[in-house]
């Protein structure tokens, strides 16, 4: 079923206005489609992270839905338990986990191995803006390439992670990365991870404009750009199979890298170094969607 | 006195008391020597006599982790862990009681490393005494799972709400074949109702946020608060324990337990198996004429610094023993005694460190001990903090040239 | 609900508009609607982080002031240019 900007707009979302989130952030974005998809009977375990300070502080909240607060490492384990407690008291709950990319690739890892290698019955959400910035922009395993962090003051050396495939390999029923720039694409992801049973992950590109380095109002485009020069390509991994779900025609990648602070030393060759590892990305996912099941 | 009586181990004896107390998820991880709690709770939930979740985490910060989703989400919970495994759950064993939920946890006590040591000692639940949690220390398999039946009610009752830990000592109960009488289900429900969160629980026909950003302005109420519970919790528990008393018709004592200390002129002061083996000594000690008696602090966690300054007047002296070390302080024991007596007794205290990595500590043990500090304490010697105990004679030497 | 019983005090936190402050209060540039402009395609209140755009009563997007930081992500994303970011 088609989902128009009209069926979102009459759902009630759990972000309420007036957070401490910064102007233009992109996890706040992500987390207002998101939970409008999720809807109100939702239990949301949030890890040490941007997130933990976009709520606001006691004793307020900029989120209208049940929220947990775990230390940095823990998520997918708590969530873990807040399934399996809604389980013997026989309620349906979808059970989130809404983490940051370190709270994720990093410290969070091996928690998110074991509940996903459980086949917990929970939706493990990572808003990735790319390194630390709640703690003031540090590189994390998620930082790409060449970035600027205030601990790779040259810029980092190593690829990142690949995180939804590391999490597909686990063999769980539904694995996808999307981005705030194409949000119906973000939305029917969650409406999808909704309706299966087990263990789901969700990984968002999600600009920060502090962090990154780019005009505030740029978060959109920066989302969308991501997509369109095959940076961050939008797939789904379902049962094993995976299918590219947004096949732009592809853009220059220096049109997404030139937005940004935090790839300003990167010369042109850096770039175009960039540019074909993304390249190459792009057809290995292309070459995985021809196999029946890629785990 | 009804149940069954069953000859188990103090592992065994805890599995039962989280299933007799029906608890709903049991997030579980193995180490020595606790593994065999969890593969027990395995066995009665797979063959049906106990109904719960069963969570195979990957490591014990989510086994804490995850028994704190649990709780926060409404359900009574229960882990058991050990050394390393209590360590590594640091963070979280905070941040449950920060949460205040009643989590109920067994610590099968056990040496840290380096180097490797399975054996007793209480160093690991030492390292969080200041976690907020509820700290018994136990000493027969009865005691177990008494006690793990009593501290649910005590920390679910909504002036406590902190979690709890019963520590047991390693091998020596986890593994050590004890009879023991099983209270009937039925009984059991009586005494500890099914748990019903008094304040909050994730639940989103009523939503809150959970600890977020606390300012300044804000936090230090939340940590006082938490200070309330955990001393409102020394009565609770002297309540719980009359209650258990009446219905079953067994008692191991309150925030303490008192042996011979009415006419005693010294007072022996030890927690878990080491006070079991300090009654013997007071026994073999009261034949040969000596009026010494045994104070054994089962609560930790609250401290009953008023029993123990009580305990202590008219004395003569204090034999404080530690199965750990604050190193270069004291023993954690030694150190709150005098704490409980200070500006109130000037009364001289002898505590000795023992028993580390499993060193064998016997009555003969501490009847050794006693006479050491009575000639200590008779010619005013009592010279130090802390004395270290059964060192390897070579030891025993440099230890004393050393000084302190 | 509240967060304190008798000396209970616990860490819980009410969900509520406004959670840290009047965050209109940070803006710089303001999204002004020209409603001539405007086609009604809700980009603006699909992309808006902050959750200030909703349908007014004329039936054009409305800007809720007292939260709205002045990203200017509304301004960005508007195919007619329909949204003039101003000083505020």
């Amino acid at each position: 079923m088609p989902l128009t900007i009209y069926d979102l707009m009459k759902e009630k979302g759990s972000y309420l206005p007036g957070s401490a989130a910064c102007p233009g952030c992109g996890a706040t974005l992500a987390f207002r489609i998101a939970s409008r998809v999720l809807g109100p009977n939702t239990v949301y375990v949030v890890p040490a992270s941007c997130f933990s300070v976009i709520q606001s502080p006691f004793p307020k909240s900029a989120v209208g839905a049940p929220l947990y607060n775990i230390a940095f490492p823990a998520a997918a384990a708590t969530a873990s338990g807040v399934w399996r407690a809604f389980k013997t008291l026989n309620k349906e709950v979808n059970v989130v986990v809404w983490a940051g990319d370190g709270g994720t690739v990093d410290i969070g890892l091996q928690a998110l191995s074991g509940a996903a290698e459980r086949g917990e019955n929970i939706i493990y959400v990572c808003y990735d803006n790319e390194a630390y910035m709640n703690t003031g922009i540090q590189r994390s395993g998620a930082t790409p390439p060449y970035a600027l962090t205030k601990t790779t003051p040259t810029g980092k050396r190593e690829p990142s992670k690949d995180m939804p495939l590391i999490v597909a390999a686990h063999r769980v029923p539904y694995v996808a990365t999307a981005s705030v720039g194409y949000p119906f694409d973000l939305a029917k992801k969650f409406e999808k991870a909704k309706r299966i049973k087990g263990f789901k992950y969700i990984h968002i590109f999600s600009p920060c404009p502090p962090g990154w380095d780019y005009p505030v109002e740029k978060t959109a485009e920066i989302g969308k750009l991501a997509v369109d020069t095959y940076f961050w390509p939008l797939y789904e991994i379902e049962n094993g199979k995976l299918k590219i779900t947004l096949k732009p025609r592809r853009k220059p990648l220096k049109e997404f890298i030139r937005l940004q602070g935090r790839f300003r030393k990167m010369s042109d060759e850096e770039i175009a170094e960039l540019e074909k590892m993304v390249v190459e990305r792009w057809k290995f996912l292309e070459h995985l969607e021809k196999s029946e099941r890629i785990f | 006195m009804g149940g069954t009586w069953e000859i188990i181990t103090g592992n065994h004896a805890a599995a039962i008391a989280a299933k007799l107390a029906r608890v709903k998820v049991v997030p579980a991880y193995p180490i020595t020597p606790q593994t065999t709690i969890v593969e027990y709770i395995a066995s009665f939930i797979e063959s049906g006599q106990m109904d719960a979740e069963y969570i195979r985490v990957e490591s014990e910060h989510s086994a804490m982790a995850a028994a704190i989703g649990a709780s926060a989400a409404g359900v009574r919970a229960f882990t058991a862990t050990a050394s390393q495994g209590l360590l590594l759950m640091h963070e979280v064993v905070h941040w449950a009681a920060g949460s205040r939920l009643p989590i109920g946890m067994a610590v099968v006590n056990r040496a840290v490393g380096p180097p490797w040591n399975i054996h007793v000692d209480h160093q690991d639940s030492m390292s969080q005494r200041d976690t907020g949690w509820l700290q018994m220390y136990v000493s027969s398999n009865q005691e177990v799972l008494d006690t793990i039946l009593m501290m649910f009610k005590v920390a679910e009752s909504p002036e406590v709400l902190l979690p709890f830990m019963v520590c047991l000592d390693g091998f020596v109960l986890s593994h050590t074949y004890m009879p023991v009488n099983i209270p009937d289900q039925e009984e059991v429900d009586e005494f500890l109702p099914p748990y019903k969160p008094p304040h909050w629980s994730l639940d989103p026909e009523n939503p809150i946020t959970f600890g977020n950003l606390a300012l300044p302005d804000e936090y230090q109420e939340m940590r006082w608060s938490m200070d309330m519970a955990m001393r409102r919790a020394h009565d609770v528990i002297e309540r719980v324990v009359e209650e258990f008393r009446e219905r079953f018709g067994r008692y191991h004592g309150g925030v303490v337990w008192e042996y011979k200390l009415e006419d005693a002129d010294y007072v022996v002061i030890a927690m878990g198996t080491l006070a079991s083996e300090a009654e013997v000594a007071v026994d073999e000690l009261r034949d040969r004429g000596v009026r010494v008696g045994l104070l054994k602090v089962r609560s930790f966690r609250p401290f009953p610094h008023k029993e123990v300054l009580k305990a202590l007047e008219d004395k003569r002296g204090a034999i404080v023993i530690d199965r750990s070390i604050a190193f270069s302080s004291g023993g954690p024991l030694g150190i709150e005694v005098k704490a409980s007596i200070y500006n109130q007794l000037d009364l001289p205290i002898v505590n000795f460190i023992t028993g580390l990595g499993g060193r064998d500590v016997t009555y003969q043990d501490v009847e050794q001990m006693v006479r050491e500090s009575m000639d200590r304490i008779l010619s005013d010697r009592v010279d130090r903090p802390y004395y270290w105990f059964k060192l390897k004679p070579e030891f025993e030497k440099a230890e004393i040239r050393e000084g302190y | 609900m509240s967060s304190v019983e008798g000396d209970i005090i616990i860490p819980v936190s009410k969900p509520s508009p406004g959670s840290a402050g009047d965050t209109g209060l940070w803006r710089v540039f303001k999204p002004v609607v020209h409603e001539d402009r405007c086609i009604k395609c809700w980009l603006c209140w699909l992309y808006c982080p902050e959750e200030v755009i909703s349908e007014g009563e004329n039936g054009f997007p409305e800007i809720n002031y007292s939260y709205c930081k002045g990203c200017g992500v509304c301004a960005d994303v508007c195919p007619k240019d329909a949204i003039e970011m101003v000083p505020d």
